[in-house]
């Protein structure tokens, strides 16, 4: 067997020993499916006749506008989960029992990420079906539900890159489980749940800026309009630029890991 | 060649060294028992050899080759059962074993079939199937052996294995260990239980704060410190002639109590006819007698000036050859 095939068939087998974790552990599903959709009912409950207001971009129903939102809470809590399981990896030992293996480390990083992005596609799908089953259109059809699952699955291997990393710097499950307000606030400064047109100063400088409004508007623009490409480039770049600086951090914090024991 | 060369080994972290200056050398198919007290420096030591630490001075060996520059080689040639037993409870035991043949490149039937033949051979096997959580103390432990022994590795790092045990499940250890290195698997063991060291080990290393203090057979331990010695339990009235009589046949130990006499004799076992005899031609009753062989926490003692930590094993007490006279 060659290495890249032998080190593959090691990334497949540690992503699906994360996602059986993920599966076995309900407190690790539960923020990734169950609240994103609980927040996803409230909102689009309580909140639909947002869509009126001026300056609104034109959508279907709130839900359909919504869907990308879900989705990026979902991936990120995924990413964020990801990060707290490796970290229970570290304060229980097993990541001893992977760096005592003879495998090049950086697939115990992607064996992780594999799994994160398991579940991002999982939650693509879970939302797309959410949205068509209440009525939501998805407007460039199937390819355009295929541009967003690609594009949730890569998010979310591309956060699990940033959680994997405060993972292996901190050990603690407590710290990173500590991120997951967090993330919220980050996502919330971002036009994951309300158009950037609509916002005031400073969040609407902070979302217009935020890397993730460039992922959500890719998620969203296929799911309530065409595909742009502009759009779609500018997500893939802030996508490329999450993973860079998520792979960069871990090699960091893998490195000074095996330093300091 | 030696299966584990170690030259001058160091670890510190910022200005607190826990290993300063280990050297060792281990035997092909040897078991080598790494003895110590909690924070001795023998957890840092095996993290270095099976590099899980890098060494901050010094150099070692394993199976050939250099933890520091040849650290996946090293790795491919290791087993490791680390402290604490390092196993996801949320997994099975089967699917533990096939990740961990995954991990050492074995092709899938093949890590499939060894996965089986470990779970049999550690009697793992009716519970295989059920998540690993749900194991007792001794079946984890027996879990993380057979997983590190997936690989058929040459040389196995065994770090406190039976720390925790009930007693039974220490001997189904100690049995493992020893039929594994009955087939040919060099042992490196660290243990804080002088039984266990005494029991397995062909050559002991005595580490106390990060130093080597004394290496050997277990027997050749206990001889460099002194000579077996019989301890008589006798009536009241007749101590002082049966000193006399003793300290004809031996040289005469300071006494523990008022009805005790201990005479330290040259040839153990083989003396104590001759000691009886001597009393009973003397009309002295023998209530009981003891053979007491040095122990390795007497040659603790002797190199360090301290007992090793006494646990659940009552250790530091002597290992008594009970002969009821």
């Amino acid at each position: 067997m060659s290495g890249f095939a032998a080190n593959a068939r090691v990334v497949r087998a540690l992503g699906m020993r994360s996602i059986r974790q993920t599966f076995r552990r309900p407190q690790l599903m539960a923020p990734i499916l169950i609240f994103p959709t609980l927040l996803l009912a409230i909102q689009t409950g309580g909140a639909g006749g947002a869509v009126n207001l001026p300056g609104f971009p034109p959508v279907q129903s709130f839900l359909q506008f919504m869907l990308a939102g879900a989705m990026m809470q979902s991936l990120m809590l995924a990413g964020n989960s990801g990060g707290i399981a490796l970290a229970v990896d570290i304060e229980m030992g097993f990541t001893d029992r992977l760096f005592s293996a003879p495998i090049p480390r950086y697939t115990i990083v992607l064996g992780r990420l594999a799994g994160t992005a398991a579940l991002g596609l999982f939650a693509s799908l879970w939302f797309l079906a959410i949205g068509l089953i209440f009525g939501a259109e998805i407007h460039s059809g199937v390819a355009g539900a295929l541009i967003a699952i690609v594009l949730v699955t890569a998010t979310a291997m591309a956060v699990g890159g940033i959680g994997a990393a405060i993972a292996l710097r901190t050990g603690s499950a407590s710290v990173v489980q500590g991120l997951f307000p967090l993330v919220l606030v980050v996502l919330f400064l971002s036009s994951a749940f309300f158009p950037n047109e609509l916002m005031i100063q400073p969040a609407k400088a902070i979302a217009e800026y935020n890397p993730l409004s460039f992922v959500v508007e890719g998620i969203r623009g296929p799911i309530i309009g065409g595909v742009d490409a502009a759009e779609l480039g500018e997500a893939v770049l802030a996508i490329v630029g999450i993973v860079a600086l998520g792979l960069l951090l871990s090699a960091r914090a893998l490195r000074h890991r095996l330093r300091t024991g | 060649m030696p299966a584990i060369v170690v030259e001058g080994l160091q670890r510190s972290f910022d200005e607190v060294f826990a290993v300063q200056g280990v050297d060792l050398t281990v035997e092909e198919g040897e078991i080598y028992g790494f003895l110590g007290p909690n924070g001795a420096g023998k957890t840092t030591t095996v993290r270095m050899l099976t590099t899980l630490l890098l060494p901050t001075g010094g150099k070692a060996t394993v199976a050939g080759y250099d933890v520091v520059k040849e650290a996946r080689a090293v790795r491919g040639s290791i087993g490791v059962a680390l402290q604490e037993a390092a196993l996801d409870p949320l997994m099975t035991g089967r699917e533990l074993i096939r990740l961990q043949a995954t991990l050492q490149g074995l092709p899938g039937t093949e890590g499939k079939r060894r996965a089986d033949a470990l779970l049999e051979r550690v009697d793992l096997a009716d519970a295989a199937d059920r998540r690993v959580g749900g194991y007792s103390g001794g079946m984890k432990r027996r879990l993380d052996l057979a997983a590190a022994l997936v690989h058929e590795p040459r040389v196995l790092f065994l770090d406190e294995p039976t720390t925790g045990l009930d007693p039974v499940s220490r001997k189904t250890i100690w049995e493992e260990v020893q039929s594994l290195n009955d087939d040919g698997t060099t042992v490196f063991l660290t243990t804080q239980y002088l039984e266990e060291a005494d029991q397995l080990a062909d050559n002991v290393g005595i580490i106390d704060q990060g130093r080597i203090v004394a290496e050997g057979t277990p027997d050749s331990l206990k001889t460099e410190i002194g000579n077996p010695h019989i301890q008589l339990q006798l009536a009241e009235g007749s101590i002082a002639e049966a000193e006399e009589i003793c300290a004809r046949l031996g040289k005469l130990l300071p006494p523990r109590d008022g009805r005790t006499v201990l005479v330290e004799v040259e040839n153990g076992a083989a003396d104590i006819p001759r000691v009886v005899r001597a009393l009973d031609d003397a009309g002295i009753a023998v209530e009981s007698l003891e053979l007491v062989r040095p122990t390795l926490d007497d040659v603790f003692v002797a190199k360090t000036g301290h007992h090793l930590e006494k646990d659940d094993q009552g250790e530091g007490e002597a290992e008594p050859e009970a002969v009821e006279a």
